[in-house]
């Protein structure tokens, strides 16, 4: 859990984040939106001290950042940037013993859990692991990104527009694997990104900013269905807030019993697509599939659509 | 495939065969000062086998002609090693046995057919790409076939190696005393240059006023550099009497240390910042955000980052300071260009030669041993 209590930063007279009070939950992402200049990174970067806040406090799981030398802070807190920041000069395997080196741990077990990390992102030890950076695609390169900052085990990572740099395919992949990686180790996962898509996506509460100032900390829906400045209501947009609402929502949610004839749809997916999957059938209703593949009920578009309006 | 006409082949080769048959290959000279008598290749040579001729032809058109650059290194080299033992040849042919004081000299024939044929082996040795490794093993081995040339006494009757039986000892001295003086000031530079590099970073006003004050040094001439140094080294030599007895003083070695310590600091500062600025944020950010502290940043990211860069700043001031250092000679700082000045003012060229030379060789081995170092430093950041 990270609490963050009246936290400012102030340069000279600019004000740039403005008595902040946030309450990050244990294991859970949360997604820090705001356009430019809002002050997002600089929020993040206070966390772990990256910046020193003019006034106010943050402790993570009860303990005050301040209470030990900023890099030890640093050691137990993952860190991942756009472009990734890897270090050009070192191998994709010494780049991910980077912390746990620091922290003095054993060279048998910095080895095994530099292998335990490649696999879990999906990279061959004996193929990746001697390599160096550039040697690599960006997708993979931002993969060994992520797993140099979870390398020590931290309780909490932070991500500063992680995924910016990657091309679109690459980044839906990436933000899925984040998630299921996130949900396999429990980390508490704090994510600054402008894309709201992105934030839909990932985040379980999402904490908007604007001009230093904390407008709303929700769960997403909720900043569709009650948001709490118009400046919000900008932020995630008006015209296509009945899809976005439907995307945070699985098939499973609304199925009821019985079969009908239509396409299939897996429970785990969001209603808008289903919604797009009935339009593109030309169907009015279709059958959810439960996880093994049987059908276990069905949705029909009408279900759907009331799901998607405000006055549900 | 079809054959190609390789252009520069065709042109350093013809260069090579005008050289050797139409301008005079050796010159023999009374003694060392007076002027000579041309000699051609045919002549030079003298009677013998026609055999030679035919392995200069063999060879020659190998090196012109052949696609595979190997195979053109190895002609190249030949023809250089063809071209000194006739050259040897020549000048046991044309002393008159027992005489001390006749000069049979290298001719323009010699020197054009010699530096185009070398040309050609560079390009070749450029173009295979070698590692390295390899260059410098190829370094090691000119060296040594020169080594082994020289020791051989089959070229004692030639103008240069004459002149340098006759200098031996001081040639010893003053070649130990033109390395001491470049690879010192050298030392003393990056021993100066990467803390003030270092001290540079991130403080731009300081940046501008080192680069700039040592931009105008740079812009000083040699001579007149000296001339500026030698009022205050000798007003502190003769104010500090412990300094003067080290050798400190208004001219000599100190002055000419001092002055190519001054020539080689620009290079040293200036690449040591544009290699510590080079380092992207990113990677510095990432590294202070994983919890490394400044010095473990400095040492373990910027400065690894950086070597590269800096190390091609000491190869250009060591290359710079093995030439410059032969000016040294002029206000008594020793070094090889003891023998360059002595020479020309004895109008002996052979003297000159003795020391421009080895001047020569010492600066082009300096840069080949540094790109090597360059290039195994930078192995690990592919392009």
């Amino acid at each position: 859990m990270i609490e963050i209590e009246s936290l400012s930063k102030r340069y000279g007279e600019l004000t740039v984040v403005d008595a902040v009070d946030l309450i990050i939950p244990k294991g859970s992402i949360t997604a820090i939106v705001g356009t430019s200049g809002s002050g997002k990174s600089t929020l993040l970067r206070m966390i772990n001290r990256l910046i020193e806040p003019s006034s106010g406090q943050v402790r993570i799981d009860g303990r005050l950042t301040t209470s030990e030398p900023a890099p030890a802070l640093r050691r137990r807190i993952g860190y991942v940037i756009q472009g990734n920041g890897l270090f050009p000069h070192r191998t994709v395997a010494e780049n991910i013993a980077t912390v746990p080196q620091l922290l003095g741990w054993e060279p048998a077990r910095i080895a095994a859990r530099t292998e335990q990390l490649l696999t879990l992102f999906g990279l061959d030890p004996a193929i990746h692991a001697r390599r160096l950076p550039a040697e690599l695609s960006g997708g993979q390169q931002q993969r060994v990104g992520v797993a140099r900052a979870l390398a020590a085990g931290p309780s909490v990572l932070l991500m500063d527009e992680p995924f910016g740099a990657l091309d679109p395919i690459i980044r839906a992949k990436a933000q899925e694997d984040l998630r299921t990686i996130q949900r396999q180790l429990g980390t508490t996962v704090v994510i600054v990104t402008h894309d709201m898509e992105e934030a839909f996506l990932l985040a379980d509460r999402i904490a908007v900013l604007d001009n230093g100032k904390l407008l709303q900390h929700d769960v997403p829906a909720r900043l569709l269905t009650h948001p709490a400045h118009p400046q919000v209501m900008a932020l995630t947009g008006t015209t296509d807030r009945a899809l976005r609402l439907l995307s945070l929502e699985s098939t499973a949610a609304i199925v009821t019993a019985g079969e009908v004839s239509g396409p299939d749809l897996p429970a785990s997916m969001s209603l808008r697509e289903a919604l797009s999957a009935l339009i593109w059938a030309g169907a009015t209703a279709g059958n959810v599939l439960d996880a093994h593949g049987q059908r276990s009920g069905h949705v029909t578009m009408q279900a759907i659509l009331t799901r998607g309006s405000a006055a549900r | 495939m079809r054959p190609r006409l390789d252009l520069p082949a065709w042109l350093f080769g013809s260069i090579a065969v005008g050289a050797l048959f139409g301008l005079p290959f050796v010159i023999s000279k009374a003694n060392r000062i007076v002027p000579g008598v041309p000699v051609g290749l045919v002549d030079a040579l003298g009677p013998g086998s026609v055999l030679r001729w035919w392995v200069l032809a063999v060879i020659g058109v190998t090196a012109v002609l052949t696609q595979r650059r190997w195979l053109r290194l190895v002609a190249t080299g030949l023809l250089c090693v063809w071209f000194a033992l006739a050259l040897g040849h020549a000048a046991q042919l044309l002393t008159p046995p027992g005489n001390a004081v006749v000069r049979i000299a290298p001719g323009a024939g010699f020197w054009c057919a010699m530096a185009s044929v070398a040309l050609l082996g560079v390009d070749a040795a450029a173009r295979l790409q070698l590692r390295a490794l390899a260059r410098l093993a190829l370094l090691g081995l000119v060296m040594l076939v020169l080594w082994a040339a020289l020791a051989s006494g089959y070229f004692d009757h030639v103008s240069v190696v004459r002149e340098y039986a006759v200098n031996a000892d001081r040639f010893a001295h003053e070649f130990s005393r033109h390395l001491s003086l470049a690879l010192g000031s050298v030392l003393a530079a990056v021993a100066v240059g990467l803390p003030m590099g270092l001290a540079c970073q991130g403080r731009p006003w300081l940046r501008q006023a080192v680069l700039s004050t040592l931009s105008l040094v740079q812009t000083i001439p040699s001579i007149a550099l000296y001339g500026m140094l030698m009022a205050p080294l000798a007003a502190l030599a003769v104010t500090v009497p412990t300094l003067a007895q080290w050798g400190i003083g208004g001219i000599g070695y100190a002055p000419a240390v001092v002055a190519l310590f001054l020539y080689a600091l620009l290079p040293v500062v200036a690449n040591t910042v544009l290699g510590l600025a080079s380092v992207d944020p990113a990677v510095v950010d990432a590294a202070r955000g994983m919890g490394l502290t400044d010095g473990k940043i400095l040492t373990r990211i910027r400065w690894p980052l950086a070597l590269p860069t800096i190390v091609t700043g000491v190869r250009v001031v060591l290359v710079q300071n093995m030439g410059l250092a032969a000016i040294a000679a002029l206000i008594g700082g020793g070094g090889l260009g003891t023998f360059i000045f002595q020479g020309i003012g004895q109008t002996a060229i052979d003297l000159v030669l003795l020391g421009a030379l080895p001047t020569v060789a010492l600066a082009l081995a300096a840069g080949v041993v540094l790109d090597a170092l360059v290039e195994w430093l930078d192995r690990r950041r592919p392009a």
